[in-house]
């Protein structure tokens, strides 16, 4: 009887082991053809990470392709945004959001704000230290004689940035930087008004668009480098992104 | 040989008065205002008309064309770029000074159908009045119901920025001579009703041949080429051919094929992307079943075509096609597979896809270039995306796995150049 009963269990076990072999056959067979297509939002959002890097970690080389890990949510949402409304201009990016809906937007936004990746130095232009010690004074002090804020008052005492929509300038690149600032100036980056950072770009000379661009570029990176918590800054403008209307002033 | 001493003061006596009666002929007409409208104002504001106006324009595609980049819906504000300079699009909310609120539907009507303005000015054909003019009275009506029923938007539309003799709008008289038949749309009894209603569509209010059909050097589309593909102009994308017969761009996609595209974005035959990507999330995806399966049914109908010369075969078509696919085996075959079969629902296959296959080479040089994300609809909401290539690849790379791409499996197009590939690296994304 015993014999019987084991014999009795062995016989679904082993047909268990052949379905098993032949499920794990299959799989390969089928892997070595074609490999599963992950369903993650990291596969589908190959048209950002060829460029921006699989963690937002952006592309060193080239000070285009900014860096977009740990920078706040509301802020990367509200770029794609702007490209969509042509507020920001870049054919690529232009392209690549136009359609895309507000909660996917969403979140994308929130897979690169999480990412924790180390950052990576760009090179810097050669510039004279006098040039670093004026973009170092406006960084921390601004130029009142001109109603230039301080790059601090908004963007954090470490300028990691601030939730939820202001982003963080330390570690990105020079070019990216001074770029941007210019853009400003161009009218090729803008923002929901009122555009305070329009202003503050068109206070600024070029020789302190290159002054403070190199001395953020040159910067240490803080050892915690998230961005501040909502609410700890008052910010010296009004700014469109943070919900204010009326006159930047 | 004495009539040839008259036949040149003949010709030239024809040609100035033909180009008097271009340039000065035909007098302008008043517009009609809404208090002498034959149509009720109150009648306008029947909610049922408006909503099915509003599917109507939804169809239409009306917004695609009438709305700016970042601007209210329906407002126009931009412009429209020709190979014969650009067209201001006009705001078509019922704003009184800068829109639609002093028109009535006669005015409305007298530019749907007959491609006039509202003072009788000829309008120029980058407003599809070509297909339009097949919309019916009734479905008019109700478009101009729902426009009347927007919120103003004040905003003025640019004027023309057209070169000689374009800017004459009278020689827009030549024009609609060659190119343009006024009449409504008239049901064919021996087809079925579903037939005719996806005609209807298709060649009125779908304006599909505006796109999938070749322009002349004129820019209008001959009579004798419906839906038979061709390069859309300036925007220099290529526009398939429609018909699912024997040698047509679509051969081979069931009814279902093309209503998934329509309805999805992406089909088991290939995905919309470019100009179509931005139709089926503006327009088609939001289409009844009934229509769309009319629309299928319809283009299942096109008849078959004349066999494409076959492309020659360069001498260094084979080095172009072996480099291509070891860049296709590196960057393409994990999504699109080995055999160019794609994952379906997920990417698009390339062994048959029509438009890796059509004639310019256009479109898939353009998508390893640009890449994007598939439509998002109602059925893809967080639809895959493909990288760009343009920061990757060289011009000779793109060439190559684009040339091997169209050459593989069962593909047999013909090679694209490296030359080709710089091009529409400067081509305008918009």
């Amino acid at each position: 009887m015993k014999t019987n009963a084991s014999l009795h269990h062995a016989k679904p076990f082993g047909v268990a082991i052949l379905f098993a072999v032949a499920l794990c056959y299959g799989a390969a067979s089928r892997a070595a053809d074609h490999p599963a297509i992950p369903d993650t939002l990291q596969q589908r959002i190959a048209a950002c990470t060829s460029c921006h890097g699989v963690h937002g970690e952006g592309t060193p080389g080239s000070g285009y392709f900014p860096r977009l890990a740990g920078k706040p949510a509301a802020y990367l949402a509200r770029q794609m945004q702007d490209f969509q409304n042509g507020l920001r201009k870049y054919a690529p990016m232009e392209y690549t959001v136009r359609q895309l809906p507000p909660a996917y937007m969403r979140e994308i936004a929130e897979y690169f704000a999480a990412q924790q990746v180390p950052y990576s130095r760009s090179p810097l232009p050669p510039v004279s230290a006098a040039t670093l010690q004026r973009g170092e004074e406006l960084i921390g002090k601004g130029d009142p004689a001109r109603r230039i804020p301080a790059c601090s008052s908004c963007h954090g005492s470490q300028l990691t940035g601030v939730q939820p929509s202001t982003p963080g300038l330390v570690g990105l690149p020079y070019d990216y930087l001074s770029a941007q600032l210019g853009s400003w100036r161009t009218h090729t980056r803008a923002t929901v008004a009122p555009d305070c950072m329009a202003e503050v770009a068109n206070r600024l000379s070029e020789s302190d668009i290159t002054a403070v661009a190199a001395a953020l570029a040159s910067r240490e990176l803080p050892a915690d480098t998230h961005p501040q918590p909502a609410g700890s800054v008052k910010p010296p403008l009004s700014c469109g992104v943070l919900g204010a209307t009326g006159d930047p002033s | 040989m004495k009539w040839l001493r008259w036949l040149l003061p003949s010709v030239v006596l024809l040609g100035v008065l033909a180009l008097a009666w271009m340039l000065f002929g035909g007098r302008g007409s008043r517009p009609t205002p809404p208090a002498a409208s034959k149509v009720a104002a109150a009648s306008l504001r029947d909610p049922a008309l408006i909503a099915k106006g509003e599917y109507l324009a939804t169809v239409g595609d009306c917004a695609g064309c009438h709305t700016a980049q970042g601007g209210a819906r329906y407002a126009g504000g931009r412009a429209l770029a020709t190979p014969f300079g650009n067209i201001p699009v006009p705001n078509i909310t019922p704003d009184r000074a800068t829109g639609l609120g002093d028109w009535s539907f006669e005015d409305f009507w007298q530019a749907l159908h007959s491609g006039k303005g509202r003072h009788g000015e000829l309008l120029y054909p980058a407003f599809s009045y070509t297909s339009y003019t097949k919309v019916s009275h009734d479905d008019a009506l109700a478009i101009f119901a729902y426009l009347q029923s927007l919120a103003p938007v004040h905003q003025p539309a640019a004027a023309p920025a057209l070169a000689f003799p374009y800017s004459v709008r009278n020689s827009l008289k030549a024009w609609r001579a060659l190119y343009f038949r006024e009449g409504e749309f008239k049901p064919d009894p021996a087809q079925s009703a579903e037939w005719n209603r996806g005609a209807y569509l298709v060649q009125g209010l779908g304006h599909c041949n505006e796109c999938h059909a070749a322009r002349d050097t004129l820019g209008g589309t001959p009579q004798d080429v419906h839906l038979s593909g061709g390069q859309i102009p300036m925007q220099n994308w290529y526009a398939p051919d429609l018909s699912t017969g024997k040698n047509g761009g679509l051969e081979g996609w069931s009814a279902q094929d093309i209503v998934d595209l329509l309805k999805t974005g992406q089909s088991a035959k290939g995905s919309a992307f470019g100009p179509m990507a931005a139709v089926v999330s503006g327009s088609t995806q939001h289409m009844s079943d009934a229509d769309l399966h009319a629309v299928a049914t319809y283009l299942q109908s096109l008849p078959p075509r004349a066999p494409a010369a076959q492309p020659g075969t360069p001498f260094d078509a084979r080095t172009l096609a072996e480099q291509g696919e070891k860049v296709y085996a590196k960057h393409c075959a994990e999504c699109h597979g080995k055999r160019g079969e794609g994952v379906a629902g997920v990417y698009p296959p390339l062994d048959g896809n029509s438009s890796v296959t059509e004639p310019s080479g256009i479109n898939a040089t353009r998508m390893v270039l640009l890449g994007g994300f598939a439509p998002v609809t109602a059925a893809n909401q967080r639809p895959y995306s493909m990288p760009p290539f343009a920061q990757q690849l060289s011009d000779g790379e793109v060439a190559a796995v684009v040339t091997y791409i169209r050459r593989a499996w069962t593909n047999q197009a013909s090679v694209v150049r490296a030359e080709a590939v710089s091009k529409y690296r400067h081509t305008p994304i918009d």
